[in-house]
Formats: C-alpha cells, sequence, structure tokens
C-alpha cells in the first residue's frame, strides 16, 4: 500500500499551499481521523488555470489530493466533471481498504466542492439525495 | 524523552485466561492476533458467549410480561444481571441499576430526564477537556438548549486533571459536574471523590463517566459520593447493548421518564399514565435482556480473576510498554509518564507519520490499535495534534505482545523512511 509514489508525494505534495488569486476554495475534513484539507482552484473560460491544496493528514489523503491536483490542472470543467471515485482509486493504484476510501476520497470530495459546490461524498451524491 | 517506572509484577495466569476468549487465537494476515483496542471495545470470553447462547437456546422469552415459566426464568436472569451490577459498583439498592445500552444513552438519560428540569439559564456546568465526546456533547447541546454556561477544566503537561483550576471553577458555583473518571485517550484516573465533595460542596449534582474504569479497576459508587454513574458493557467483556446507568434513588425518583412505552408504566388510561418503579421506569420497550444477561456474565468472570488484579496487571504492561515505546527516536507519548492514577491506555504519535497510516501498516503486523480522535477532539486540540495512535490493555494481553507493538513502531518507520 505505501509503495514508492505514494510516500513520495505524500512528502513532497505537489501544488502544495495557497493559491494566489483563487476563484473557488473549499475546506473540508474527514470526522474518522480529523484529516483536513482545502482545495483551491483558479478557474476561467472553463479550465482549471491553477489548482493547490493544503492540509494535514495521513499518507493516503495527501497523496491522493496531490496526484489529482496534477491531473486536473489545464483540464476544462468537463473533464474534471468526469473524474469519479473509481478513476481516483485506480490512479492511486493501490487496494485501499474499506476503512480507508473516505482517507483517499477527500482530495476529490474537496475538489467537487471547490468547483461545484457539491458536499457529498465522491459515490455517494445518490444516497445523498 | 526517557521514561523510567517501576511496574509491579502481574499474578494473573495469562495463558489460561486467553484459553477463554476464543477470537484470541485468530490470526491476522497469517500473524497471531495481537489486540490492543481494549478502551474501544473488548473482547468477550466463552463464558460470556455461552450464557447468553443458554437464553436463546433454553428459555427465551420477553421478560417482564409472561406468566409461564420461560418468561419467568429470563426475567430472573435478567434481574439476578442487576444484582450483580449492583453489587460490583456498591450501589446501595438494585433498584438504582438502570439498563441501557451503552454509556452514551446512560450520559444522555441524565442530560434528559434529570438535565433538562434542574438546569436553567445562567446555570453553571462544569466539565473537563479529558471527557469522552459522550460526556460532553449532550451538556453542551443541554447548555446551549437551556441557556447554561460551560466550564471546561484542563490538563497539565502529563495529562492530569489541573486540579487548581477544577476547584477554582467549582468555587464560582457549579449545577452540575460532569467528570470522567478516567481517560479514554490517555488513561488518567481523576481523584474523583475529592472533586465531587467539593462539587457536592458547591451545590452541584455530580456525573460521572466511568465507561473506562469500571473494567479495569474497583469502583465504589458510595465511596466516590457520585450521584450518577455510567459504563459500557462491551468495554468490560460484555456484549454491546449492555450499558449501566447508577443513580441515586432521591433522584431517580424525581424525575421524568426518558423514554415512553411499553414497560415503563404502573397504569395507562386514555387521560393520563403513571409511571413504573424504580428502575422499571427508567427501561421502555423490551430491554436488551440478553446483553444484560451476558453483562451478568462478564462480571461473575471479572470477580472471578479479580478486578484489583486486572488493573495491576495492566500497570504492569504499561510499566514495561511505556519506558521501551518512549525511547524509540521519533516516538512521543502522551499522558502520564508514571504509574500513579493511570490505567493501561498509551497514547502516542510517531513523527513525520499519521497515525492512520501507523494503524495500517500495525495492521499488516496483526496488531490492533486505535488511530484516530478517539472521540476526544477536544482534548486533540488541547494537545495540539489531530490524532494520536492508542494501545489499552486488558486481562489477557502479553509483555509479548507489547513488544510487537514495538517491533510494528520501527516497521512503520522502516516503511516511511523516518
Amino acid at each position: 500500500m505505501y509503495r514508492d509514489y505514494i510516500l513520495d508525494h505524500y512528502k513532497n505534495p505537489r501544488n502544495s499551499g495557497e493559491l494566489p488569486g483563487a476563484t473557488h476554495t473549499y475546506h473540508d475534513s474527514n470526522p474518522l481521523c480529523g484529516d483536513e484539507l482545502t482545495m483551491q482552484l483558479r478557474i476561467s473560460d472553463g479550465h482549471v488555470d491553477d489548482v493547490r491544496f493544503s492540509g494535514k493528514g495521513c499518507a493516503i489523503s495527501q497523496a491522493s489530493a496531490s496526484i489529482l491536483t496534477e491531473e486536473v490542472k489545464g483540464k476544462s470543467l468537463d473533464e474534471v466533471k468526469r473524474i469519479d471515485r473509481e478513476h481516483v482509486l485506480a490512479n492511486l493504484g493501490i487496494p485501499i481498504s474499506p476503512a480507508r476510501i473516505k482517507c483517499a476520497l477527500l482530495g476529490l470530495k474537496a475538489l467537487k466542492g471547490a468547483a461545484w459546490g457539491l458536499t457529498a461524498w465522491p459515490g455517494e451524491e445518490v444516497k445523498a439525495k | 524523552m526517557a521514561v523510567t517506572v517501576r511496574a509491579p509484577a502481574s499474578t494473573l495466569d495469562v495463558a489460561r485466561i486467553r484459553a477463554d476468549f476464543p477470537v484470541l487465537a485468530q490470526t491476522v494476515r497469517g500473524k497471531p492476533l495481537v489486540y490492543l483496542d481494549n478502551a474501544a471495545t473488548s473482547q468477550k470470553p466463552r463464558q460470556v458467549i455461552e450464557a447468553m447462547s443458554r437464553v436463546f437456546e433454553e428459555h427465551n422469552a420477553n421478560i417482564h410480561r409472561g406468566v409461564y415459566e420461560f418468561s419467568e426464568r429470563t426475567t430472573a436472569a435478567f434481574e439476578e444481571a442487576r444484582s450483580k451490577v449492583a453489587r460490583l459498583v456498591n450501589a446501595p439498592s438494585e433498584r438504582e441499576v438502570i439498563f441501557v445500552r451503552n454509556a452514551t444513552e446512560g450520559v444522555n438519560l441524565v442530560a434528559y430526564a434529570w438535565g433538562r428540569d434542574n438546569l436553567k439559564r445562567g446555570d453553571r456546568i462544569v466539565t473537563t477537556v479529558l471527557e469522552h465526546h459522550s460526556d460532553f456533547v449532550p451538556w453542551q447541546q443541554l447548555a446551549a438548549e437551556v441557556g447554561a454556561e460551560i466550564a471546561v477544566v484542563d490538563i497539565d503537561g502529563e495529562g492530569r486533571l489541573r486540579r487548581d483550576q477544577m476547584s477554582a471553577e467549582l468555587r464560582k458555583g457549579a449545577k452540575l459536574l460532569a467528570l470522567t473518571h478516567t481517560s479514554n485517550g490517555l488513561g488518567t484516573v481523576n481523584p474523583v471523590r475529592e472533586i465531587a465533595a467539593e462539587a457536592h460542596a458547591a451545590g452541584a449534582t455530580v456525573v460521572i463517566d466511568a465507561a473506562q474504569a469500571v473494567p479495569h479497576t474497583p469502583v465504589d459508587v458510595q465511596d466516590l459520593q457520585a450521584d450518577f454513574l455510567v459504563f459500557s458493557g462491551h468495554k468490560m467483556l460484555a456484549p454491546p447493548g449492555s450499558g449501566v446507568v447508577w443513580g441515586r434513588a432521591a433522584l431517580l425518583e424525581k424525575m421524568r421518564p426518558f423514554l415512553y412505552g411499553g414497560d415503563m408504566i404502573s397504569r395507562v388510561s386514555v387521560a393520563m399514565t403513571e409511571w413504573n418503579e424504580l428502575p422499571w421506569k427508567f427501561e421502555a420497550g423490551t430491554s436488551s435482556y440478553v446483553d444484560a444477561i451476558g453483562l451478568g456474565a462478564a462480571v461473575d468472570y471479572l470477580w472471578a480473576v479479580g478486578i484489583e488484579k486486572i488493573h495491576e496487571h495492566e500497570l504492569a504492561l504499561v510499566g514495561y510498554l511505556l519506558p521501551r515505546l518512549s525511547e524509540i527516536p521519533g516516538v512521543t507519548v502522551y499522558g502520564p509518564r508514571t504509574l500513579d492514577d493511570r490505567v493501561g491506555v498509551v497514547s502516542f504519535n510517531i513523527e513525520g507519520i499519521h497515525p492512520h497510516d501507523v494503524a495500517t501498516i500495525f495492521d499488516r503486523e496483526g496488531v490492533c490499535v486505535r488511530a484516530g480522535h478517539h472521540c476526544n477532539q477536544p482534548l486533540m486540540t488541547r494537545l495540539g495534534v489531530p490524532a494520536t495512535t492508542r494501545a489499552s490493555f486488558y486481562l489477557y494481553n502479553t509483555t509479548e505482545e507489547c513488544d510487537a507493538l514495538t517491533r510494528a513502531v520501527h516497521a512503520a518507520k522502516k516503511v516511511f523512511g523516518v
């Protein structure tokens, strides 16, 4: 589970810190472990010009958010919208036990919160309705 | 951080005790199960499992209702469990022992049935930063509802209650003291009797959360001078669904019921209802009677082993683990550094590794620990950490399991290169 690239993203998070001129910001947390994550986007013309995240949490939540920011930077919102739970888990490339799923999805949840104000856990949107 | 402690010797026959717990013979990912999450819940001996199976297999029927033999036998077993619990905590009367699902429900019972009628705008509630959410959130919400104030007493650097602050808060006047007997996050045991005396002098009613105390140390409600005391069965070898509120009869008599319905009434007409006597006034609906009977069997088991001996055994394990754990570079241990006034809870962090990752790596080594905020977020905030890793002992744990834990710490450090 703790592959080298996961630990690398954890120790050297990409796109980490405050985003100057952010147009969209969303803060979220995982009640189970108290992980905190803020996702900031600068969106113009339907594209994610820049993205940064900050937070405190486990290797899985931080690496997952880091990988996600690399992916969405420069993408159109339509493309970003298609990123779902399965995509994030596949991108992580490691088996995630049920107890750690929310760690892996916290970044995506915060991203969707920032871009569209969605507050449901990815994959549970229908249930939440 | 060097820690040296002189531990008492354990007098328990742990091998024999372990043979009573079927789950302890299980393996996890090919490794022996090392169960160190007893503050979350305990494992169950076959004596408890069999006592519950016997009800289902031999005489199951609803309690307090049937006039046939099976109902009478089940009722007798349920009420016998109550009398065992009463003796366990030295309650003056069995009438004062109310069965609930768990300590959380117990605190809610007191908050609703006593708190709502006795706390008013401007009243002060004194509590501590050591409280589990179960003994904090109900009071926080009630305070907001009625306009009462909450004072939260702090801890010192070793996780012990600031006695000076507690006395000062109580001297300002208090209507309620909500105090944990033993911290689930740090293992600190509070000087309940002294504080309860000060609280009474201030005119406060005293509610004690003994969820982490009754399973591990002798608890005497009369000696403590408590007014209410709650605990959960599942942390003391009994099944989940068994919990207890003990309360002074004089207070319980004056209180309104918590839940309304069947079994808690003596007479119902279309116009009005009269409540049943204590304790059944507070036990609406069909109780979790098989769980309560399991709790009775757990009390028998704890008595047979000896609760004082269990406490000494756990302290021996803390005395073994604490110096070994705290000498590992990068490990920070929270809570008391000595064996005085504590139980077998050891909370720690490894620098550079989130507790969730620690627990995941421990799991691969077969070591079960709790990682998170332990339903203790105000305490985590006070400690300045989002979470900790917590190992918590019980009567069946061994020094070999402590060694497995320290090996797992080294394994986690290796994975993360710290």
